[in-house]
């Protein structure tokens, strides 16, 4: 492990405020809510990376279930202590799976991730010609020099709910003129789950093929419609060779909506925002999403106990929405989030990620919900808002 | 095939019992200086049934069970020193019933501070429990089983453990108790009028029952808060200024401190008064008040209220106070532990004597303080030292600088709060034979197998 991180092990006290938000309502650490053992809490990671790398423990079945159970999420970032190693504490993490990964002792859900992205450049083992399919009816002009690149990145292009948003987001922006153009069969998986499971050779592959397809196309500016290609697009790519102005599907609704180009009409119910963590904790982009919301005639929006910088992650990153580390059960951090959306008595859970889409929306089937509460996208609301269901 | 082990998750799941390397190194230490010791078992029960199964069955296979909250304590007190099941209790963690009217919570024995004040700050706005400066995962029941101290102390009435109206415990040998108003009636309102049996649980370390539920004591909670630091170099000052301030009836909480960094505050005491007010007037009535009755003092110009600047302020208003924790990283090290003594008021100025001499043989840092308890009838003294976890060498200074300190406080007239199994017998070779004899009596009685958190409070 780089000397970087392998110097500041010692300095987590592992007093745990990491576990809670920083309004201290519920445990807020995924993995922790998940298994409750001091072991899976951010401080325990600590302290057994520590172990390990002063040779008092020696990587096992559980060590490794304990490190990739790690969503990334950040709530220990935003809530630990000290100031000194905050920032680095989930960099840590993916530092030490990163040597478990060259090691070779990654858990068998992992390795198949990492199999699947390496043979087909995304998770759902599609062929590269798909990846452009989500819009295939919607007479969206591949890129050429468009004010905007749409990139939809792997979730959004394979998995239903997400499609469903690009979708959204695309017509909107038909709807309001934006120069846009997408991919048709170039685009491969952002790299960013990939990365925060350690596997950043891989990552840093797909990223510099992204890149490389950007950058002969011209491209300038980008929207996202994951948190998480957002996230690594403007953080790691430009190391990379790819300095892009990126932007988030959310704020482009946002700014269109400002700009009178989007007029959101009456939504009949009322709805709780569930900010995605690579858009909130890491990126700090709490207002976009609630802008749009707020245009919205006659709705309002219920804020969960655990909102913006506390907001409880969906454990839908660092990887485990592909591997599933973190299992089911009552306690994963999906339905418990789904339960506090039900107790701010809205109907509507809104999202702005795909991968919260897909874990919530199956969060509400777990818990039975589905006829109190239904989860949409930011895009979806809009559109329907405007009598496009 | 582990017979115990296949009990425990009959019991509670396979998902909450645990005999990994993992959990055992997790759970063999905490963030103090004592030696780990690892569990067999770390099982965490979802309710009191569950501790009440797992507490037969450690009696029936003679396994030693530690009871663990927040795991906090920093002094070794939920380190397995005999092995067993250390029963990680924060899955119990249900906020049962808030009575507004008559002031209390019943919480289950997990429940951390930090929930139960964002619970109260959401549905009973008017109210709060007195939160000690731990950080906010520790618990209320691991709290009350050391005789804490917070917030309210000063002001309201004592250690946690006065604050306590009932419990419910799961005895050494299986039973589930009720103590106070709730083993007769349904109202968890007291625990007077019936003789205390509370007492038997209250600051005895986890060696006497497994406590599952807690009745703890609400107070109003005030909209205006604001802070006030008065400073003097007299070191023998401190008890008059402490008794002037609270003899107000002003002040929340009054806490004392003494600290070589910065360097240029290094030799200030300061005396932190918290003021609270439901009215702003109020608020600057109660601060007037408190300043006036120091005015002797600052007039000399040798002692005054120190101006703080914006962030100091507002970290000083934080419940808990982050800052405490960041005590930790001082040797840039993720450690500190400290003895905490229960001291009258007028032994404050001999402590930080001892203290700073203590640290300065052993080549060791400090912070030395004490928070007011019950409108001065006692104070907690903490000399807290922290260390690098990756220092060996200033491991052991730290840990015999706490052995002296644990001496020079029953010396002073204090007795060492929280103490680790060391400090444990240095009380009880200073304690009344006859005393000794009755807590022997009481933990034979109790446990006659001796399965209690065996190694502490070993009489
Ligand atoms: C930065 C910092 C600041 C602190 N400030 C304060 C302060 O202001 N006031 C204060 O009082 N303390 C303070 N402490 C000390 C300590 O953290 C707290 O007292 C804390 O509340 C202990 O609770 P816990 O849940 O962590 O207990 P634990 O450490 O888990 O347990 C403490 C003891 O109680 C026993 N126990 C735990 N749960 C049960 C149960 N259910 N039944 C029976 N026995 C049980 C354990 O066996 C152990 O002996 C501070 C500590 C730190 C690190």
């Amino acid at each position: 492990m780089d000397s970087e991180y392998r110097d500041i092990l010692h300095r987590c006290f592992r007093c745990g405020w990491c576990k809670l938000p920083t309004n201290y309502a519920d445990f807020n650490c995924p993995a922790y809510l998940k298994h409750r053992f001091e072991s899976f809490a951010s401080g325990g990671r600590m302290w057994l990376i520590r172990a390990w790398t002063e040779g008092e423990i020696t990587p096992s079945e559980r060590f490794n279930q304990i490190l990739f159970s790690c969503v990334t999420c950040g709530n220990c970032v935003e809530a630990c202590a000290m100031d000194k190693i905050r920032d680095k504490l989930v960099d840590v993490f993916v530092a030490a799976r990163r040597d478990l990964v060259e090691e070779g002792r990654i858990p068998p859900g992992v390795r198949d991730y990492f199999k699947a992205v390496s043979v087909s450049g995304n998770p759902y083992k599609r062929p590269a010609e798909e990846t452009g399919l989500w819009a295939a009816d919607l007479d969206i002009e591949e890129y050429n020099g468009h004010e905007y690149l749409l990139y939809a990145g792997s979730v959004a292009s394979f998995d239903d709910p997400g499609m469903r948003m690009a979708r959204s987001a695309a017509k909107l922006f038909k709807q309001a003129g934006l120069s846009f153009g997408t991919l048709k069969g170039e685009e491969v998986d952002d790299g960013n789950d990939l990365r925060a499971s350690g596997e950043q050779a891989l990552a840093d592959f797909l990223a510099s093929r992204n890149i490389e397809t950007f950058n002969r196309k011209g491209v300038g500016k980008i929207i996202t419609i994951s948190p998480h290609s957002f996230h690594t697009m403007r953080k790691d790519y430009p190391a990379l060779g790819g300095t892009f102005e990126v932007y988030h599907y959310s704020q482009v609704l946002a700014l269109l909506v400002m700009q009178g180009a989007l007029v959101p009409g009456g939504f009949g119910a009322e709805v709780t925002y569930h900010d995605p963590c690579y858009l909130g904790r890491w990126n700090k982009e709490y207002f976009s999403s609630r802008r749009v919301l707020g245009e919205l005639k006659g709705t309002s929006v219920r804020e969960m106990d655990r909102s913006m910088q506390n907001a409880l992650c969906c454990g839908g990153g660092g990887g485990n929405f592909f591997t599933d580390i973190l299992g089911t059960g009552r306690d994963l951090s999906s339905r418990a989030r789904v339960r506090e959306a039900l107790d701010t008595g809205a109907g509507t859970l809104v999202v702005s990620c795909p991968q919260c889409y897909r874990m919530l929306d199956d969060a509400v089937k777990a818990e039975g919900a589905q006829d109190r509460l239904r989860v949409r996208d930011l895009a979806e609301v809009v559109s329907a808002s405007a009598g496009d269901a | 095939m582990d017979r115990i082990k296949d009990r425990l998750e009959e019991i509670v799941g396979k998902d909450y019992v645990s005999c990994s390397a993992e959990e055992r190194f997790i759970y063999s230490r905490d963030q103090g200086v004592q030696e780990p010791s690892e569990p067999d078992y770390v099982v965490l029960p979802a309710t009191s049934e569950e501790v009440r199964e797992i507490v037969l069955l450690a009696n029936e296979a003679k396994v030693p069970v530690v009871p663990m909250g927040g795991g906090l304590v920093l002094s070794g007190l939920t380190v397995p020193l005999k092995g067993g099941i250390v029963l990680d209790m924060k899955r119990m963690n249900r906020i049962l019933e808030v009575n507004e009217n008559s002031h209390y919570a019943v919480v289950e024995a997990g429940t951390s501070q930090g929930m139960l004040d964002a619970y109260l700050r959401k549905h009973h706005p008017r109210l709060k429990h007195s939160l000690p400066d731990a950080p906010p995962v520790a618990t209320i029941a691991g709290n009350i089983a050391i005789h804490g101290s917070g917030h309210l102390s000063q002001s309201e009435g004592g250690f946690h453990s006065e604050m306590v109206t009932g419990l419910e415990v799961v005895l050494p040998t299986g039973e589930l108790v009720k103590l106070g108003s709730c083993s007769t009636v349904s109202a968890w309102f007291s625990r007077a009028p019936l003789p205390d049996l509370a007492g038997l649980f209250l600051g005895w370390n986890g060696t006497t029952g497994v406590i599952t539920k807690v009745g703890i004591k609400l107070f109003p909670r005030q909209a205006h808060h604001d802070v006030l630091i008065f400073m003097t170099e007299d070191v023998d000052a401190a008890p008059d200024i402490l008794f002037r301030v609270i003899h107000t009836g002003m002040a929340e909480d009054i806490n004392y401190a003494l600290s070589p960094k910065p360097d240029y505050l290094s030799g200030f005491q300061m005396i932190v008064i918290n003021v609270t007010a439901h009215r702003e007037d109020e608020l600057a009535l109660k601060l007037r008040i408190i300043r006036e009755s120091l005015r002797d003092y600052f007039e000399t110009k040798e002692a005054g209220f120190m101006p703080m600047p914006p962030n100091m302020k507002a970290g000083l208003l934080e419940v808990p106070q982050k800052a405490l924790s960041r005590f930790a990283d001082v040797r840039k090290g993720g450690g500190f532990e400290y003895v905490g003594a229960i001291m009258p008021l007028e032994k404050i100025p001999d402590a930080c004597r001892a203290g700073m001499e203590i640290t300065e043989r052993n080549g060791i840092t400090y912070s030395l303080g004490a928070r007011i308890i019950g409108r001065g009838h006692s104070a907690m003294f903490f000399f807290a030292y922290p260390f690098n976890r990756a220092d060996k060498d200033e491991i052991r200074r730290v840990r015999s600088a706490l052995e002296e300190t644990n001496e020079e406080a029953i010396r002073l007239g204090g007795i060492p709060w929280k103490a680790e199994a060391a400090g444990q017998k240095l009380i009880l070779g200073s304690m009344e034979p006859a005393t000794y004899e009755l807590m022997k009596k009481v933990r034979t009685l109790l446990d006659p197998n001796g399965i209690m958190n065996p190694g502490n409070w070993e009489v």
